[in-house]
This record gives C-alpha cells, structure tokens and sequence, in this order.
C-alpha cells in the first residue's frame, strides 16, 4: 500500500533529467507513488547523454575500486535483461601493450575473478583475431562482458516507462528555488520554458537528483553536497575502429578506451575537477593526449577524422582540496536524507554514481524515499522489461 | 605522430584562452506558448575557429538569455537531439563550426515537426511516422572488414540513423502531404526487410506500398543530402520500392503455375 485508503499516494518531485532522475522516477512509479520530475533542458542534456556509451563490465575498477566494480557487473547483467535491443553486446577487452602493462595484469585477472567479472585470457594472436585494428606489438589482452550502450537511449527507456505508468515528465521546466519553511522542503519554484511561466510545485519529498549540479540545487535548501564536478574530454572519430570495447591494462588514464559506437569510435577521457559544471572547456592538450593515447591502442586513430570533441562533468563525491584530477575519487554513488545529515526534512539528495549502475543507484535512493515516507512496497525494476525509447515523447 | 586534427586554437564560444575569431550575429528563432506568433531575436556572439553553432547557442543561453531553450545530448552527432536549420539548412548545431557558415547566422527549429518552444521541436511526430518500436541497433556485430579511415567515404549502414529528423525537414514532399510517412521510417522499413531478423514483414510491405508510402517519394533526395549519419534514405526507399515491384510482378498469373 502507497498511502491509506481514500488518500491520494504520496507525490514525490525529482530535479533533475538524466539517468539517475528517470530510473528514480521509474521505480518510484512502479511502487506506487505519484511522481513528477523536472528537467530545465532535453532529457540526458546535463551529462547523462554525453558519456561513452560504455555499459561496464566493471573490471576498469576492479583492481581499485572493487565496490564500483561489483556493481557495474551486476547492473551490467541487469539492463541487458531488461533493455533488450539496446546494447551492442560485442564484449570488450583489456590490451597489454608494453612490459609495464604485464606487470599489471596478474592483478587484473585476479581483481575480475574477485568481483564476479567474467574475465577470458587471450593471447596476441587470439586478441588480433577478434580485433585486426589492435596495436600489432601487443601482449597479450583479457576479454570481458563490457557492451555499448546508446548514452540517451538506454536511460530514455527508464524515462518511457515511468511515462506509461503514470509518471509526469516535464523537460524544459527549470527549477528556480526551493520552496522551504522550518527546515522542510515542499516544493519547489519552476519556469517553465515552453510557457515562459513561473508556478509552484508541491511534493510529499525533493530529490535532488542533478549530478554536478546537485551542490547547486542543495544550496537552495542550505545544505552542503560535497560534489566534485570533474570534467572529461571526450572525442568522436569517423569511422569504427573496433567492434568491441578497447580498454588499455593498467590503472585508469588518459585516452585508454575506444568505444565503437555507430559509425564512430569514442575515445575517452581526461579528467580534471572544476568548481561550475556550468560551462565546461575543451582543452586542446587533452584532445591531442586523447588521439596520441587512443593511437597506442589503436594506430588509425592517429589518422581518423575528428567528428566532434566535447566535455561533460562527471558528478563524483568529494570535498574541495580533496583531489586534483578526479581519478583519486570513488565512481560509486551515494544518497543523502538530508533530514539525517542536516536537519532538513522532505529533502534527499542522490549523486555520484555512472550511467550503468543507474537503476541500483535509483533502487537505493527509492528505498530511502519510501522509508520516510512510510510506504512499504518493494523494488520491482530489476525484472520489469523497459519501454521503447521512443515512448519517452509519447502523448 | 602526425595529427590530422586541425589544432583548436581556442576553448568554446566563451573562448578566454585565446582571442575569439571575432563576433557574429546570431539571429535566433523564439517562441514561447501562447506568443501570437514567432520572432527573431539578434545575439552577438564570441565565436573561434573551431566553435560550433551548438556551443554559440549555449553560449546565449549562459550568457545572455537563461529561457532560451534548446535541444541537445551527446555533443557528437551520435543522439540526434540538436538539429536545427542554419541559413535554411539542416544539420546537427554540435558540429556545424560557425567558422563555415558567414558573419550573420539565422538559426531555427527544423521543418515540418511541430515547435514546442523557441529550437525544441515535438519529435512524438517524427516517432509516430515509424510503424511502431523500430529497434535500430543490431544487438551484436562484427564487420567483417573494420572499417578503417580509408574505408569511410564509402561507410553506409542504417543502424547509423540518430533519428534527428533532419531527412523529414528537408523533405520537399512533406511540405506539401502531410501524411505521407517520410524518409526516416521507409528507410528503416527498407532496412528491416532487407534482414528481418525473426521480423513479420507482411504487414510491414503493405504498409509501406500505400499512397502515402513509398509511392509518395518524388525520388529528390534532399533526405540524403540532409542526413549526418551517412545513411542514405532515398537509396532505400528507391530499393524498397524495386522489391516492392518485384513482389507485384511474382504476382501476377502465370497460367500454368500451380500456386
């Protein structure tokens, strides 16, 4: 039960458009609840859409960060469930390319098999054969269940379902402030940029689900969200240099993953920390960096045309002084009750996080909304099967 | 190592790092709810050499006007979201580089898709031109020849569609039959026969043999100039509708056939 009978559910109000925003609001619907969210742009426009398109098999983290990594391969093997026709499961692997690499890759193995990631040994030649374009010096390589994904589509899906079920979606609706009497948030202050109007809009519960923005929308309720936005640069090349994933053995780096995606290979990233996830810079150092590591990899890289080269802000959990570049920090997620942490009722705050672990991140955030709430009704997105994308800007 | 990237010589639009290439007037198309009708509104933007028409856009939205809205996602023509007509063409503003176009830019919502709002068309119209779910990506692949940069010009693939509408704005037939399905949905309608994977295409043919169909095409392939993803909708719909001739004339009587 959501709410005693002849009372309306609980209405809960999500800011916050990406992939952590519209899984919340999927599972939140499927429990029952009456949920509306709203987003000041498009869909995945903040830097839900911009990523890889990598669905992790979570071995990039398994030497460093094994709770990352067990989550990526159990949320890896959930969404190819319930995302049917979504992913490009051509697998991945992980290329040794010179001694220092090998020395690295004992650990690896043994990290994988730590985590319950699937991890197949190949040899140079065996590596070769499945991807021709590989650096010929190689080593040797590791194959494991990394896939593409489509980095608006995948998450459109959560959006399209929770529609189905209910949910109110509304993209270009910008939150002014929060709207907070007694240390209790109640709602929040919109425009709406298709109206040009200013409303009101009431909830049981906030969340603040705005990734490197969530300091920002935290501040309107006084309260602190140590968020590090941490910018990476990311480039798009014509032509699809690989099928499967290439990840480079060693500890995460510049420029050491190609991910084919269409007609494009992806190589990504760099990683610094910034203050405003606002406007982001495109370094030239770290688009040269990108084509010179991505090339160690794979050599036509050094000779594809750049489509396109962009920034987006990681939302990673840290307080200033506390890193410089950002790979210091952890990639697994975190939910605030900020009644718990600050006094402050009626508001929670979810962040951190990636876009494969998005449905956990958004089972955990549901549980702690339900559990203020008072409402008992378990999680039901591990086994219900997602929408069409396209469902997402249905009537 | 030699580079083939021309060097960026600059950051963004807001470019600090170095001198901007100099202003240019942006002419932007608005809109809001209930305005009587649209208008043009002039911004005067700090372009570089490699500032894009999505970034110049950003750039007002920051800087000059919070309630400009506009569409964009990945930033590297792979979602489709951002496309907008450019001096009356269509293309995808995260990779049209102003540097290309001239001093005064008019930027406005692609064509024959309904306009939310200032740049954000409906795309449930784009959507609902198509039979109904049209997956686009192949589960799993392995080209046979990977495909090198030498190999590009000659690249076409359908699961290479963004479904960015920019076939259906610049489609001149449209204009003028409005239910006519357009260029979007008959290539994938071409690319789902041509390997149906487990597909029913029964339905699928007659569907695209209506007057409204394949027939529709006045064969312009200004789809084809207009896609950014290389696809080519006016070769398939030319190819869909040999097959379809091919199906009519095993059709027809043949004495002494016995089916």
């Amino acid at each position: 039960m959501t709410s005693a009978p002849g009372t309306r559910p609980f209405h809960v109000l999500i800011v916050g458009g990406g992939g952590t925003g519209g899984a919340l609001a999927h599972d939140l619907t499927l429990r029952g609840l009456h949920v509306t969210l709203v987003e000041r742009g498009e869909f995945t426009s903040g830097t839900t859409g911009r990523h890889h398109g990598l669905l992790h098999s979570g071995a990039r983290y398994a030497v460093g960060d094994a709770e990352s990594a067990i989550e990526c391969i159990e949320e890896n093997t959930i969404l190819r469930r319930i995302c049917p026709g979504t992913f490009e499961e051509n697998g991945g692997l992980f290329v040794a390319i010179t001694d220092e690499d090998m020395e690295y890759y004992d650990e690896f193995v043994k990290a994988c098999a730590d985590c319950g990631i699937p991890a197949q040994e190949l040899t140079r030649e065996q590596a070769l054969a499945f991807e021709p374009n590989l650096n010929p010096s190689l080593k040797a390589a590791v194959r494991v269940p990394d896939a593409t994904m489509d980095a608006m589509r995948m998450p459109l899906r959560f959006f399209a379902t929770a529609k189905r079920n209910g949910a109110d979606l509304r993209n270009y609706v910008e939150v002014l402030d929060l709207v907070v009497n007694n240390r209790v948030v109640s709602g929040a202050v919109v425009r709406d940029h298709v109206t040009g109007k200013v409303a009101e809009i009431s909830a049981d519960v906030v969340v603040n689900a705005t990734g490197p923005w969530s300091e920002k929308v935290a501040a309107m309720a006084g309260v602190d969200v140590p968020i590090r936005p941490s910018p990476g640069v990311m480039l798009a090349l014509r032509g699809r240099l690989c099928n499967m994933v290439v990840n480079r053995m060693h500890r995460s780096g510049d420029g050491d993953i190609i991910v084919p995606q269409r007609a494009l290979s992806i190589i990504g990233t760099s990683s610094w920390t910034v203050d405003d996830p606002e406007e982001l810079d495109v370094p030239e150092d770290h688009v040269q960096r990108m084509y010179e590591e991505g090339a160690k990899l794979i050599p036509d890289v050094a000779r594809a045309e750049l489509r396109s080269a962009w920034s987006a802000a990681r939302p990673l959990i840290g307080s200033r002084g506390d890193a410089d570049t950002g790979r210091e920090l952890s990639r697994t997620f975190k939910t605030y009750d900020h009644a718990e942490t600050d006094g402050v009722e009626g508001f929670v705050t979810i962040t951190g996080g990636k876009a494969t672990t998005l449905r956990g991140m958004a089972e955990l955030c549901a549980d702690i909304v339900c559990r203020k709430l008072g409402v008992e009704a378990e999680c039901r997105t591990r086994e219900t099967e997602l929408a069409p994308h396209s469902e997402a800007y249905a009537a | 190592m030699s580079m083939t990237i021309d060097a960026r010589t600059d950051t963004d639009a807001a470019g600090t790092a170095a001198p901007p290439a100099g202003p240019r007037r942006f002419r932007v198309f608005r809109y809001k709810r209930g305005d009587e009708r649209p208008h043009y509104e002039t911004f005067e933007v700090p372009v570089g050499h490699r500032t894009t028409v999505f970034e110049a856009l950003r750039w007002i939205q920051i800087h000059r006007d919070r309630t400009l809205a506009l569409r964009h996602s990945c930033l590297h023509a792979s979602c489709g979201t951002c496309g907008v007509r450019v001096n009356g063409k269509e293309g995808l503003a995260c990779v049209t580089m102003v540097h290309d176009i001239g001093r005064e830019i008019t930027v406005e919502p692609i064509a024959n898709v309904p306009v939310l709002t200032d740049l954000v068309v409906d795309m449930r119209e784009v959507f609902e031109r198509f039979p109904d779910d049209h997956p686009i990506v192949r589960g799993s692949e392995f080209l046979d020849d990977a495909d090198t940069p030498d190999g590009i010009a000659s690249y076409e693939r359908y699961e290479d569609c963004i479904e960015c509408g920019l076939c259906v704005s610049a489609c001149p037939v449209v204009v003028t039959a409005e239910r006519y399905v357009g260029p979007a949905a008959l290539a994938w309608g071409e690319r789902v026969l041509e390997e149906p994977r487990g597909a029913e295409v029964a339905n699928l043919l007659s569907w695209a043999n209506a007057p409204d169909g394949v027939w529709r095409c006045h064969a312009i392939f200004e789809c084809t100039a207009a896609c950014p993803s290389g696809v080519n909708p006016a070769a398939r719909i030319m190819s869909l509708r040999g097959t379809l001739l091919g199906r009519r004339l095993r059709k027809q009587p043949r004495g002494s056939d016995p089916t």
